[in-house]
């Protein structure tokens, strides 16, 4: 069946793909926000505990979604994946790093015998928190404002600044993606807590928190989403591939793309219900609407970032060498395959979700965390 | 057209591949093995009732989550660092490459995160029978992972399923089953997993022997004995046969790699094995300083023959005739090979270049001509070789293969005798009484860990210099970069994952010395 779809329609149907994973992954980073808040809401051994335990239950989900993201976008997009990671060398290594830190910390934690202490291993939490979401916040940030390098004949990349990917910092509307990535990895850091731990001091902490991370979230995001309105973007024509600079790229691209729009504003909306019934209605259940609506508009902006004839990874040294759906996908053969293959991902959501459910049945308390035998 | 980088990067690139993969190789086989064990001790109990099982489930897999916990921290680097340091390679293949990997991420990294979160967190959420179905997809779910990241490295070693586009200037793929089950993938995934039960089972028979040492936790050191002692032999006699059918695989495909573990550098009918081998400080080839004579050899006649082939008498080629051609045997010289990649580079860069100019007839021409069977036969198939000049950089090195192959058989070996004995004096009950036997049992624990890691050596090490056989040397692979930057990430995950070593080793031998929860 898959063999029927044209070129176009495979790689788009992958760009999908490689979007939903991105837009679950960022959803997943409630993991993050919630390590940076540790010293926050967590003010006795015990809290800190419980705290971590709700996070440690899901934190390899997160994980495996980054992991996965990094696979599928080499063997739909391997254009990317080669530039990408080999030219953007720190930022990726740094990336990666933060994460390497993460996956021994919650084991090894509480163990007698450790090393380094369950201090530094609750730092290194933080910093995964911090620097994780911020720096691939940031990184895709350059899907809008391009990165510095070229491509030779035999489409190898060439980096233009010796700075290999850090000089996105320099841009600040990439930056401001970063900053509100990490804000709402917090915002849904603290709704999870609510809605998944039965402790008062925990969760009327967590409400408290809401406000200030919530004001600053909406800071750097409506920055965020109006400058990607107003800016002028990575167009390309779609008989000869030509890339050239378009006014308003980015607001056509929702203008002429009716339901990216919907997308995004039930996306936008979504989160928004989470906060103010957070705060002001007392809901417990604000994770589930912010969580959605997060995913929905983390899709909507890869949506925007790579259809509509845009280069989704644009070079700003040379214009031509920009990353499109187009010149970055894999081959026909190779896409039908995985297309094959990505009839299973629905199965594989459905026991995640299945089992998630069976985990999360009751809420933790202090009392689980005496009796269980794994804790973290 | 093409670019060679500086030999200072691709040997930094290289060195941190080389230490994040045998990083990530510590961790890997206990878990591709334990995960086994614990599914049959937790099988135990549920058929049997018997806490006691519950326990000894419980014990083992708090030291399983250990070693996963760091086991994952040193994947994700790898699952990244083809495109952070070899993207070259990474967009050359990657349209095959990247396909197992993100198949790897979706069906078998989820089902094993999500299964793990159940078998540790499950016990008083889930029913008895549910939690044991978490454990056994536990242990499916990690040997699946293996399984694609296999079938990507066989690839590299016998290429198969594709063909050369040049207008993309890489390889595509043509068949999704050919890749899948070459047969250096399945060899690959047989072997790689079957060590890692037979690693598994030394170390849970090793940290047994060492209670029983200790007179303590006997119970389950005496339990966990018998289920690691059944698992460990029938699985290393697995993992021979397995290793052999490598091995013939080797000859077939990558006969460099085949001549180099041998120490082999005349070829000759009735070859023989060498068992036992030292190589000297003598030059054997006065051409090459690297080719070193045996300064003691202990061959056993027409051996290696039939490793190779399954014919006593069989011609077996040596480095000399694969450098030099052995016209007799039908082997091209490497001088050939180099002359014919050359004319497939040029080839393509001609063809990029009437591209270039708008020459459109002229491109359809070379185009057709690129992709004609015959020019792939005769000439793209050597494509690698023409960023050579020197033959003597077309041979891996031999001592380090030798000895690596030689090191790993002899323990394969020895482990089944492990096995064996085990066995034996656990039946009559013996087992506690024999302290050298016990001693023996705690030693062989690292021993394992060098049969693994020797391995890698063999089957990486061995096929150099490529990365893709015969298609893209290594030195054409590495991501274009200051040799400073990979320098200093080399010695940022150096320290990093030698310093989470230590921490993980310190909290392993702690929670031993703690023992289970009573
Ligand atoms: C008589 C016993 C054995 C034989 C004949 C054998 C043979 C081989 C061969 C020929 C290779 C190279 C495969 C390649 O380059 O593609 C290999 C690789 C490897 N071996 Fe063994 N081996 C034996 C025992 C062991 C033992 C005891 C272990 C560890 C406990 C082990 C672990 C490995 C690993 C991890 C690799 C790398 C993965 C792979 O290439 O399959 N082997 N072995």
């Amino acid at each position: 069946m898959f063999e029927n779809l044209s070129m176009l329609a495979l790689q788009q149907y992958w760009w999908v793909l490689v979007s939903v994973l991105a837009a679950l992954f960022v959803f997943l980073t409630f993991v993050q926000g919630g390590q940076t808040l540790l010293y926050t809401i967590g003010k006795t051994e015990a809290e800190k505990t419980i705290i971590l335990n709700t996070l440690g239950r899901k934190w390899e989900f997160t994980f495996t979604t980054l992991v996965t993201f990094g696979g599928a976008f080499f063997a739909s997009f391997p254009l990317f994946y080669s530039t990408s990671f080999g030219g953007a060398y720190w930022v990726w290594l740094a990336i990666l790093i933060v994460f390497v830190i993460q996956a021994v910390a919650y084991e090894y934690r509480k163990k007698p015998a450790n090393l380094l202490g369950a201090k530094t291993f609750e730092i290194f939490l933080v910093l995964n928190g911090l620097l994780g979401t911020i720096l691939i916040g940031t990184a895709v940030g350059t899907f809008f404002n391009g990165a510095m390098f070229s491509l030779n004949d035999l489409n190898q990349v060439q980096w233009q600044t010796p700075f290999r990917g850090l000089e996105a910092v320099l841009t600040f509307h990439n930056v401001a993606l970063g900053l509100a990535v990490f804000f709402l990895a917090r915002i849904l850091g603290l709704l999870y807590f609510i809605f998944t731990v039965d402790n008062e001091a925990i969760v009327t902490r967590s409400r408290k928190q809401m406000l200030v991370n919530s004001a600053l979230f909406l800071v750097f995001f409506l920055y965020f989403l109006v400058w990607l309105i107003l800016k002028e973007g990575f167009a390309v024509a779609p008989e000869n591939g030509v890339v050239s600079m378009e006014k308003f790229k980015y607001l056509h691209n929702l203008l002429q793309m009716p339901l990216v729009l919907v997308i995004l504003l039930v996306g936008v909306f979504g989160v928004l219900w989470g906060i103010i019934s957070t705060i002001f209605m007392n809901s417990l259940k604000g994770f589930i609407f912010a969580g959605a609506g997060t995913v929905l508009t983390v899709l909507a902006l890869f949506f925007v970032a790579g259809f509509n004839n845009t280069a989704f990874y644009p070079s700003v040294y040379d214009l031509q060498s920009s990353l499109t759906i187009q010149n970055a996908s894999s081959s026909k053969f190779t896409l039908v395959a995985m297309s094959y293959v990505s009839l299973l991902i629905p199965f594989v959501l459905a026991y995640i979700v299945y089992f998630w459910r069976a985990i999360n049945s009751k809420k933790i308390t202090d009392e689980e965390m005496k009796e269980e035998s794994h804790v973290y | 057209m093409i670019e060679i980088a500086d030999a200072s990067l691709v040997d930094w690139s290289r060195a941190q591949f080389a230490l994040t993969a045998m990083y990530h190789w510590v961790f890997v086989p206990l878990t591709l093995g334990i995960t086994f064990i614990l599914a049959f001790m937790e099988t135990l109990y549920v058929k049997t009732g018997n806490e006691e099982w519950k326990k000894i489930t419980k014990f083992w897999m708090t030291i399983f989550g250990i070693n996963f916990a760091i086991g994952v921290a040193t994947g994700i680097i790898l699952e990244f660092e083809f495109g952070t340091n070899w993207s070259n390679y990474s967009w050359f293949v990657g349209d095959i490459f990247g396909a197992p990997l993100a198949i790897e991420g979706i069906l078998a990294f989820f089902m094993e995160s999500t299964f793990i979160a159940i078998m540790f967190f499950g016990w008083n959420k889930v029913g008895r029978k549910t939690h044991l179905l978490a454990t056994w997809l536990t242990a499916i779910g990690a040997n699946l992972s293996a399984l694609w990241i296999l079938v990507a490295n066989g690839w590299m070693q016998k290429p198969v399923g594709m063909v050369f586009n040049p207008e993309t200037a890489r390889n595509e793929m043509q068949s999704f089953w050919d890749v899948l089950f070459s047969q250096t993938a399945v060899d690959k995934w047989l072997h790689a997993t079957s060590s890692g039960f037979v690693l598994a089972s030394v170390f849970v028979i090793g940290i047994s022997a060492w209670y029983l040492l200790k007179n303590r936790e006997i119970m389950l050191a005496k339990k966990s004995i018998v289920v690691a002692s059944v698992f460990g032999l029938l699985s290393s006699v697995y993992l021979v046969w397995t290793g052999d059918n490598s091995a013939r695989t080797i000859a077939h495909d990558q006969p460099m790699k085949f001549a180099a573990l041998e120490g082999l550098y005349n070829g000759s009918e009735g070859a023989g094995l060498v068992a036992i081998g030292m190589f000297s400080s003598n030059v054997a080839d006065p051409t090459n300083e690297n080719l070193k004579d045996f300064s003691m050899k202990l061959e056993i006649p027409n051996f290696l023959s039939y490793m190779a082939f399954l014919d006593w008498d069989a011609f077996v080629p040596g480095v000399h005739d694969l450098i030099n051609g052995n016209e007799k045997y039908g082997y091209m010289s490497a001088n050939e090979k180099i002359e014919r990649g050359k004319v497939a580079i040029a080839k393509l860069g001609e063809f990029k270049e009437a591209k270039k100019a708008g020459n459109d007839s002229l491109a359809t021409a070379l185009k057709a001509e690129l992709t004609s069977a015959d020019f792939q036969n005769n000439y793209f198939k050597y494509f690698g070789y023409g960023y050579f000049t020197n033959t003597n950089d077309l041979i891996p090195n031999v001592p380090l293969t030798f000895y690596s192959f030689h090191i790993m058989v002899g323990l394969g070996f020895f482990f089944i005798l492990l096995f064996i004995l085990s066995l034996i004096y656990i039946w009559k009950g013996t087992f506690e009484k024999k302290k050298w036997f016990m001693k023996m049992a705690i030693i062989s624990i690292p021993l394992a860990y060098v049969a693994s890691q020797a391995g890698w050596i063999v089957a990486e090490v061995g096929r150099q210099p490529w990365v893709v056989q015969d298609l893209m040397p290594t030195i054409s692979a590495v991501t274009k970069i200051s040799s400073g930057s990979v320098m200093l990430t080399f010695w940022l995950f150096a320290v990093l994952f030698t310093v989470l070593l230590i921490a993980e080793l310190k909290i392993m031998f702690r929670q031993i010395k703690i023992g289970p929860k009573h």
